[in-house]
């Protein structure tokens, strides 16, 4: 990402130091609505037993946040532990419960429900112009679930954690851990749910509750990802469901499904995991490039390039996603003629995803360009998302997946998708629509601020894995030679960077809650159903019906200088 | 939604077609049809029976025709799914 000198200063600087004069100036340009989801009504029950969807937004939002949190405790363990070559902090077993314990937090209870539960929940009955969801005490329900599935998870997290790692591989886990799998794996079992049901729900209210007028190709890009990522959710998460039962009743009454000393074979639960944990990728990454797409539109004052190819893109992601699972097993015992299927299924996986990357530069060339917070993260989005994503298909490619397999190489691969994609965008769709959610406008000068720290942070973090993963460092291992040390450093610096640019956020967007100007309907200027009602939007989204006659992304470009006056007024504090 | 038939015939006449393709099961297997057949007639009136459960009990006879083609491209899907892992255990063979 190429940082522009000058172009973002006036934003930043009317920011921090014209502080005083743009807050009372923004007081008189925008006043908060009187009746919004949030003064509907008051209590832990009008929380609680909500089916507002915004507000199951919001609770989602404290949950994902929290486990979050959890996660990246357990990863400064990891950074801190790799610090040195000998083991200081732990000792074997310890290690595995810690990166175990890592993974399945991040992945399970952040990475899956954080776009879609939080910021579909809260965005899609609004940019299809709905009341709510179809089917609001599902949602509701849903949140339920993932409560419950959070907390089998804890409490087996509070007793000593799992050791298998989060892929759960057989025999290990149903065999001779010695550890709590069988409470994880229900808690994950019963948190599936909550996805299914944020599936179903998304399918339907994306296909009935349309507003008039609001045909599938006006529908936002950020609508389609999610449809592609709902129809993944509701089909592959069963099988992981039952996996999980199979190696329940295998470790419980030893019934052989994958044990090969009673008759199972190992391969199998591989075929079956991954079966669902690819297409899951998909999960965590379609949402965050819907968010890319809007993100992008808005901040370059034009309809997103090729509109059609980025909407099929999604469905065909969707579609091939569920094809290419067996390249994680091209060193399991996979047949060899299989592999070679799953290898070429791979790279034609890249196709979608470079559409998507190439039209949003399209859409950059010659757009009017606005630095923003949300277009940091987007930009940083795409730089690191091509990255994991062109690595992705060096370890899609038989001959280099049996050098680097199970090392570090792939360690950093996957961090590029899922931290410096799907965080990315869900961090850059949080700085987008926050002035929506709440009504208030966030620091530009901390913001801007944490979106490098994040984006330094995070290079420096994993691109040093890479080498590291090339160099033959194997993953989930804590003491290793000196050689590597100089790298782990690098690493572990990195990461506390980036641990700076996560915490920042938490402050000033506290703090905007009480101190952020308004934010007025529609601080960006961008189009699109939910950025014409207030902010924050009524209990039931819009006052009136809203009638759509108009193409997605109809933005008209004018030049920076015109865009007044919510340029100016678009940054609190 | 379309408006379903309330009247109770229909479902007890599966019912008892479902018991009869059970009894039905369980007769052939003490017919010995050779290798891959036994299995074969096994499985087609086990499909018989599911896609009687699916038309009449899960209402998808009679719905929207979005409805039948999500019905059809979930069994596509299962079939891919299967297919693809028994592939792999067939090619172990190869070399
Ligand atoms: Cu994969």
């Amino acid at each position: 990402m190429s940082m522009p000198p000058s172009n973002m200063s006036p934003s930043a600087e009317a920011a921090s130091s014209q502080a005083g004069t743009t807050r009372s100036g923004l007081a008189e340009a925008a006043r908060p609505p009187r009746e919004h989801y949030l003064n509907a009504g008051y209590g832990i029950k009008s929380w609680l037993l909500t089916t507002d969807h915004k507000r199951i937004g919001i609770l989602y939002l404290l949950s994902v946040t929290f486990f979050f949190a959890i996660g990246g405790l357990y990863a400064t363990a990891i950074r801190l532990e790799l610090l040195t070559p000998q083991g200081d902090l732990f000792q074997p077993d310890t290690y595995n419960r810690v990166f175990t314990m890592h993974g399945v937090m991040m992945i399970f209870f952040f990475l899956i429900p954080s776009i879609p539960a939080v910021m579909g929940n809260f965005l899609l009955p609004l940019m299809i112009g709905a009341k709510d969801v179809a089917f609001p005490k599902l949602n509701l329900a849903s949140w339920y679930m993932y409560m419950i599935g959070a907390g089998f998870t804890m409490w087996s997290l509070m007793h000593g954690g799992v050791d298998t790692g989060w892929t759960f591989y057989t025999p290990f886990s149903s065999t001779y851990s010695n550890t709590y799998t069988t409470a994880t794996a229900l808690g994950i079992f019963i948190n599936g749910f909550s996805s299914i049901f944020t599936g179903v729900n998304f399918i339907v209210t994306i296909h009935r509750m349309r507003a008039p007028g609001l045909t599938w190709f006006r529908l936002p890009l950020f609508v389609w990802a999610h449809y592609a990522t709902s129809l993944i959710q509701v089909l592959a998460t069963p099988v992981l469901a039952i996996t999980l039962v199979l190696l329940f009743l295998e470790r419980a009454f030893r019934i052989g499904f994958f044990d090969p000393a009673i008759g199972g074979d190992p391969v199998l639960f591989q075929h079956l995991f991954w079966f669902y944990s690819h297409p899951a990728v998909y999960i965590m990454i379609l949402p965050s490039l819907g968010v890319i797409s809007e993100i992008i539109a808005a901040f370059t004052r034009k309809a997103i390039f090729g509109y059609k190819f980025v909407a099929f893109a999604s469905i065909a992601i969707a579609v091939f996603g569920f094809l290419v699972w067996g390249h994680h097993m091209f060193v399991s015992g996979e047949s060899a003629y299989s592999a070679l299927v799953f290898s070429v299924l791979t790279m034609l996986i890249a196709v979608p995803s470079a559409v998507k990357v190439f039209n949003w530069m399209a859409t950059i060339y010659r757009g009017s360009i606005e630095y923003s917070t949300p277009m940091f993260y987007a930009l940083g989005f795409m730089g690191l998302f091509v990255i994991g994503g062109l690595t992705g298909l060096m370890l899609g490619t038989l001959g280099i997946d049996v050098h680097l397999h199970d090392t570090y190489f792939v360690v950093a691969h996957f961090h590029y998708i899922m931290v410096g994609g799907a965080v990315m965008g869900y961090m850059g769709a949080l700085h987008f629509w926050w002035p929506k959610i709440t009504g208030r406008l966030y620091s530009g000068f901390f913001s801007h601020l944490s979106a490098l720290l994040v984006f330094l942070g995070f290079n420096l973090t994993f691109f040093p894995q890479f080498v590291l993963g090339y160099m033959g460092m194997p993953r989930r291992y804590h003491v290793y030679p000196e050689e590597f040390q100089v790298l782990h450093v690098l690493s572990t610096a990195g990461a506390s960077i980036l641990a700076v640019g996560y915490a920042i956020p938490l402050f000033y967007f506290l703090y905007s809650l009480k101190y952020g100007a308004y934010a007025g309907r529609n601080p960006w200027g961008a189009v699109g159903l939910e950025w014409q009602t207030t902010s924050p939007p009524p209990l039931h989204n819009f006052h009136e019906m809203p009638v759509v006659d108009f193409e997605a992304y109809e933005y008209k470009e004018a030049p920076v200088a015109e865009r007044q006056p919510y340029r100016v007024v678009k940054y609190g504090l | 939604m379309a408006e379903h038939n309330h009247s109770l015939k229909p479902y007890v006449m599966v019912l008892f077609a479902l018991f009869g393709l059970t009894a039905l099961t369980v007769g052939v297997a003490y017919v010995d049809f050779g290798h891959p057949w036994s299995d074969v007639v096994a499985l087609a009136i086990a499909l018989v029976k599911a896609s009687l459960v699916v038309a009449f009990f899960m209402h998808v006879k009679g719905s929207t025709s979005m409805v039948k083609i999500s019905v059809a491209s979930s069994i596509v899907g299962v079939l891919i799914f299967f297919m693809i892992i028994l592939t792999d255990y067939m090619a172990r063979g190869f070399s």
